[in-house]
């Protein structure tokens, strides 16, 4: 009986179709609509903007602890363009720039993170989930949605979110699992930012990528260039075409990096060099795509200015629509709604209780 | 109507719930060719084939949070785990995403999942297959806690875990899988969850159980009035989140004494929830402290030494008329 190979594993494809200084690869390079290429564009320069401003936010203590995106706006927004409306996202919990591409209003995304559970409401007719927290346990809901749209034949298939960490997870492992398994039409997007809070990703994996994961479930996998709209959305493309003609998952690893903190009570200062970060902020994903534009034509300095103007006033807007909403929200008994499809009687026994006594608290104590 | 096992009476459940609404579909490692470890899925492969009776892999989380999943598409999936001892894999999931999905996401998203187990002792078996940890679900807001006690209650409330838009967990008593057999209706029936029975009628004492406890303590109750001529009241919870606390705070105002019965640790367990309701509710009516007669603070022993832990008539009767004679 001898000893002998009985399978080799195929190799990790690796894309790239716009460099760091935003050059092109004529062949790679996807034929994509002017006006398509703008939406991208936009929606990344508003998720870079709004960003910067909910971290200035934070820093005034109006909002609390958020994941800022900075970085990994392609990741996001390039594979969540490949999606049709019926198509799902579960995010984890960075995913602001993919959802405000969905639809997902940004006073909704302030209201969240002031700490308020209406800020959780996904908009009627809109297919995403709220965030989740819990690291990596939001793909089996992923898989799970997939396995149920295709029981159904409703055409939707699903892209899932998750970031280096979760790799570590079992959940993640569970998830491709039965993905892979009960061909499951859903993409899984790794964000590789090379950080799980402080540990790097070499302490978090010996495999040489987190694509090849992928492998020991059978299923298609693909490393790319995370910073790399252009790369991002033809790989999600075809992960898309894939789940939709064989109802098979594909894993993507998009190789990005955090530029801001993990969250914001981190100070990646300690575990990290300022060499390493601006090494990646010279590969920064909306430079380089900008870049693009202008060699193509289309983003003259009257356009970049025209599209921060109108970023700003959509900020603008969002941030008056927040303290509105906010002025309107007094009422902390909406802690005891939705828990129940019907409210069993020993918790409408305690909300009585509380809008009892918290009826008759001074104004100074219901505060703070 | 047909005399059935409680393993007979919950494959019905399933199978009529399945032909009633094309959304209901089954869940779980083995369940389908093998028709479950205790056969209770026996049979429903092949009238339903692998898409709706879905044998997956071995992984507590992957198939509670795949069936979170399936929920969120429109299905009704209702998941088996081999033994409660392996649900603390899933646990997560029921904690983090089930029970919290509707209100996360202020009522537009709700997860309509039932996640079976078998649970308790009694049956001599391996290590982490006897457990009683139904606590750690009923103090999980969002999630609802079922525990059926005969074959006929457990079609009628496994039909109503499965209509439920929440989610339910729904422990089996494996001791009551096989040990006797009850008349059940042909048609379907249900049971609101969150409804306790009156099993027994008596003015004494108020005994307070669920589950595979219900027939040692009518065993107790029934020599009770035997021996001692005392008359107990036995109720059965059937569910434990949301707890019907309404009929027994009454039963305890009617005798008051009152004696609780599970198989659960003592420190935390159900026991000392519906002591605190008995306080708040009935506190003037108590004529004695009420008693607990439980498993001990330690994990389940193995077979040989299970019976020792586990309640039985004898524990009981002695703590009846302790506190009646208090």
């Amino acid at each position: 009986m001898p000893r002998k190979t009985t399978y080799t594993p195929p190799a990790v494809e690796f894309l790239s179709i716009l460099d760091e200084d935003g050059q092109v690869d004529a062949k790679l390079e996807p034929k994509l609509p002017q006006d398509f290429l703008r939406r991208l564009h936009d929606a990344m320069l508003l998720a870079r903007r709004f960003d910067e401003r909910m971290l200035s936010l934070q820093r005034q203590g109006r909002i609390g602890t958020f994941a800022p995106v900075k970085g990994q706006e392609a990741a996001q927004v390039g594979a969540a363009a490949v999606l049709s409306e019926q198509d799902w996202v579960v995010p984890s919990f960075r995913e602001t720039a993919a959802l405000v591409w969905r639809g997902l209003p940004l006073e909704g995304v302030l209201l969240y993170n002031a700490g308020y559970n209406e800020g959780g409401r996904v908009p009627d007719g809109q297919n995403f989930l709220p965030p989740s927290v819990p690291v990596g346990s939001q793909m089996l809901h992923a898989a799970g949605l997939a396995y149920g749209g295709k029981l159904k034949k409703s055409g939707a298939i699903v892209l899932t979110f998750f970031g280096d960490g979760a790799t570590s997870e079992g959940d993640f492992h569970e998830a491709l699992n039965f993905a892979s398994v009960l061909a499951c039409p859903v993409i899984f997007l790794c964000q590789n930012n090379h950080y799980a809070i402080s540990m790097p990703r070499a302490k978090q994996t010996s495999s040489r990528t987190l694509a090849q994961k992928a492998i020991a479930y059978e299923m298609p996998c693909l490393q790319v260039d995370g910073n790399d709209v252009l790369a991002v959305y033809v790989a999600a493309k075809e992960a898309a075409e894939r789940a939709r003609a064989e109802n098979r998952p594909t894993l993507i690893e998009c190789v990005t990096y955090r530029l801001s903190v993990h969250t914001t009570v981190d100070d990646p200062s300690k575990y990290r060099s300022e060499e390493e970060v601006k090494t990646w902020e010279r590969r920064d994903p909306l430079s380089r795509f900008q870049t693009y534009l202008r060699n193509l034509g289309m983003l003259a300095e009257k356009d970049v200015e025209a599209a921060e103007e109108a970023v700003s006033a959509r900020i603008k807007t969002a941030l008056h629509a927040w303290e509105d909403r906010m002025a309107s929200l007094t009422d902390p008994a909406v802690m005891f709604e939705h828990l129940y499809a019907s409210k069993p009687p020993a918790l409408k026994e305690q909300q009585d209780r509380f809008v009892q006594e918290w009826s008759t608290r001074g104004e100074g104590a219901r505060h703070g | 109507m047909a005399e059935l096992t409680m393993v007979q009476a919950l494959n019905l459940a399933m199978r009529q719930e399945m032909d009633r609404d094309p959304s209901v579909l089954l869940i779980g490692e083995d369940i389908g060719v093998d028709g479950g470890i205790f056969r209770v899925t026996d049979g429903l492969l092949s009238r339903f084939g692998p898409e709706r009776v879905v044998d997956s892999p071995l992984a507590e989380s992957g198939i509670v949070g795949f069936s979170i999943g399936m929920a969120l598409a429109g299905l009704r999936p209702v998941a088996e785990l081999q033994f409660s001892g392996f649900s603390y894999f899933a646990f997560h999931q029921l904690e983090n995403h089930a029970a919290r999905l509707r209100w996360r996401s202020q009522g537009r998203f709700q997860v309509p999942v039932v996640v079976r187990m078998p649970y308790g002792g009694g049956v001599r078996a391996l290590e982490h297959h006897s457990e009683s940890r139904e606590v750690y679900y009923a103090h999980t807001p969002g999630l609802k806690m079922v525990i059926p006690s005969t074959p006929r209650n457990a079609r009628a409330l496994l039909a109503s875990a499965i209509r439920d838009p929440d989610p339910v967990v729904f422990f089996e008593p494996k001791l009551n899988y096989r040990s006797f057999r009850e008349e059940v209706p042909d048609e379907a029936e249900t049971i609101p969850l969150g409804e306790s029975r009156l099993v027994r009628e008596g003015g004494d004492v108020t005994l307070i159980t669920y589950g595979a406890m219900v027939r040692r303590t009518l065993e107790a109750a029934e020599r009770l009035h035997q021996e001692d001529g005392i008359e107990s009241e036995v109720i059965d919870l059937l569910t434990l989140s949301p707890l019907d606390y309404g009929r027994f705070c009454e039963s305890a105002r009617k005798t008051g004494h009152v004696v609780i019965v599970h198989e659960a640790p003592q420190t935390f367990g159900p026991g000392a929830e519906i002591i605190a309701c008995l306080v708040e509710r009935s506190f003037l009516y108590l004529e004695a402290p009420v008693r607990r007669v439980s498993g001990y603070d330690v994990p389940t022993p193995y077979f040989q030494r299970e019976q020792a832990y586990l309640p039985d008539a004898e524990r009981i009767v002695r703590a009846v008329r302790e506190t009646v004679r208090y």
